[in-house]
């Protein structure tokens, strides 16, 4: 039982400072504050019973993301909202437009409307957008949480954040562009 | 002079590039103008998503309690899981008998009530009922509240400012909470009447961590003091010291 107890208070002091962060992505991900709770509440109970298989040393923030993500994908709007991307993936990228007054583009934008572009996007578009400006993971580390090669790692990136531009250029210039 | 396509400059941005294509990078970059812009953009679109979308959402202080509860070690929801593990417990408890007149976790669900306490006040939009930087004004506030009265201390060398007081229930018994400040943090410190529950924590002064935050707790002359606060050790020992050593002020 100490040793129980001694883990028990690990896990207390390495997890309780990623709720906040855990649970803002989760609300990005469910885009529902009661999933985004049920989500939270559920990785935390599998972590904590999962814990002794976690190795010291390893990345406990990533090991944590990837049981969120993995029970998000499980769940009921996890299992609605993944279509494979696989395909798109491969598929060839949107032109960017070609007019760029990319700093003007932001300097319009507020945090509303980004934040509504970005809650418009496909949730994997979403996913590694979070992961890699907002959480600031590295590539690596998310094309092993995500599971995809880094190659693709780094087009998916590319093609969301097109379609997050071309979405505030709609929002911004109107539905033309 | 050969462009990069936008994914590359983007890998650059998220300082994913090889060190010899970084070099070559930051060299194209500062010759071609639309490469440039291009990188300008992409950077300005990172730095606005991270603003928008950091802290987008936040979890309530009710939720953040729960998840607290379901994780603190020898919590009750410990007990809970299912029959099986609460007739095992009760077995346990029967074969221990002696174990079980150990100190009592009821001193521990004193020093974790007061953290919540601490914390639901400060999210609270009425944090205080008496507003006051003055011991004068808030010592008096909780006469005729309290069956008991305390001294506050004197802040005017100290870093400490008081912000205000309200009622709180310590388990289940009437007290004060009052709510200090220093620098940027907020210190509160509960004061009741001392109880057969919060005895197993002892006369003396012992200090905890839980989640980040810290606590002190002591009795004195049948008042039990409890101060927590996401501010350092440091600091909620110096408030105590001065708390134990406040005198009747000279009206």
């Amino acid at each position: 039982m100490p040793d129980d107890r001694a883990n028990a208070e690990t896990f207390e002091a390495l997890a309780m400072p990623l709720l906040a962060p855990l649970y803002n992505f989760a609300h990005w991900l469910t885009r529902d504050r009661v999933e985004a709770e049920d989500l939270v509440q559920e990785t935390y109970v599998k972590a904590l019973k999962g814990f002794s298989s976690f190795r010291p040393g390893t990345n406990f923030r990533a090991w944590m993301y990837r049981i969120l993500r993995n029970t998000f994908l499980t769940s009921r709007s996890g299992l609605k909202q993944t279509v494979s991307l696989d395909d798109e993936d491969n598929a060839v990228q949107e032109p960017a437009a070609p007019d760029n007054p990319e700093s003007l583009l932001f300097a319009q934008a507020d945090e509303q409307e980004l934040r509504r572009a970005l809650d418009q996007l496909p949730v994997a578009h979403r996913e590694i957008i979070l992961l890699c400006d907002v959480e600031e993971m590295s590539y690596k580390q998310i094309s092993e949480l995500v599971g995809i090669p880094i190659g693709t790692v780094m087009s998916r990136l590319s093609r969301a954040r097109q379609a997050m531009r071309n979405l505030l250029r709609e929002r911004v210039h109107g539905v033309s562009r | 002079m050969t462009c990069f396509p936008a994914d590359k400059i983007e890998a650059y941005l998220d300082n994913e590039l090889a060190a010899q294509e970084d070099r070559e990078m930051s060299q194209h970059l500062a010759s071609c103008h639309s490469c440039a812009a291009t990188a300008f953009g992409s950077r300005k679109l990172k730095l606005s998503v991270k603003r928008a979308a950091s802290s987008a959402f936040a979890p309530s202080a009710e939720f953040q309690a729960r998840i607290r509860r379901s994780v603190a070690p020898r919590s009750k929801s410990f007990w809970l899981p299912g029959l099986i593990f609460a007739t095992a417990a009760l077995a346990l408890a029967f074969a221990f008998a002696v174990v079980a007149l150990r100190p009592h976790p009821a001193s521990q669900d004193l020093l974790a009530e007061a953290t919540d306490m601490h914390v639901a006040a400060l999210a609270s939009t009425t944090p205080v009922d008496v507003v006051s930087t003055d011991r004068h004004t808030v010592k008096p506030w909780f006469e005729g509240r309290l069956p008991f009265t305390f001294d506050l201390p004197d802040l005017q060398n100290s870093e400490f400012r008081l912000i205000g007081g309200r009622m709180a229930y310590l388990s289940q018994s009437p007290g004060a909470q009052l709510i200090f400040g220093i620098r940027k943090h907020q210190i509160s410190v509960f004061i009741a009447q001392e109880n057969r529950e919060f005895a197993p924590l002892g006369a003396g002064s012992r200090t905890e961590q839980k989640l980040n935050f810290n606590l002190e707790t002591w009795s004195d002359h049948g008042l039990r003091y409890v101060v927590v606060s996401d501010t350092t050790m440091a600091d909620v020992n110096a408030l105590s010291g001065l708390l134990r050593t406040a005198r009747p002020p000279s009206w």
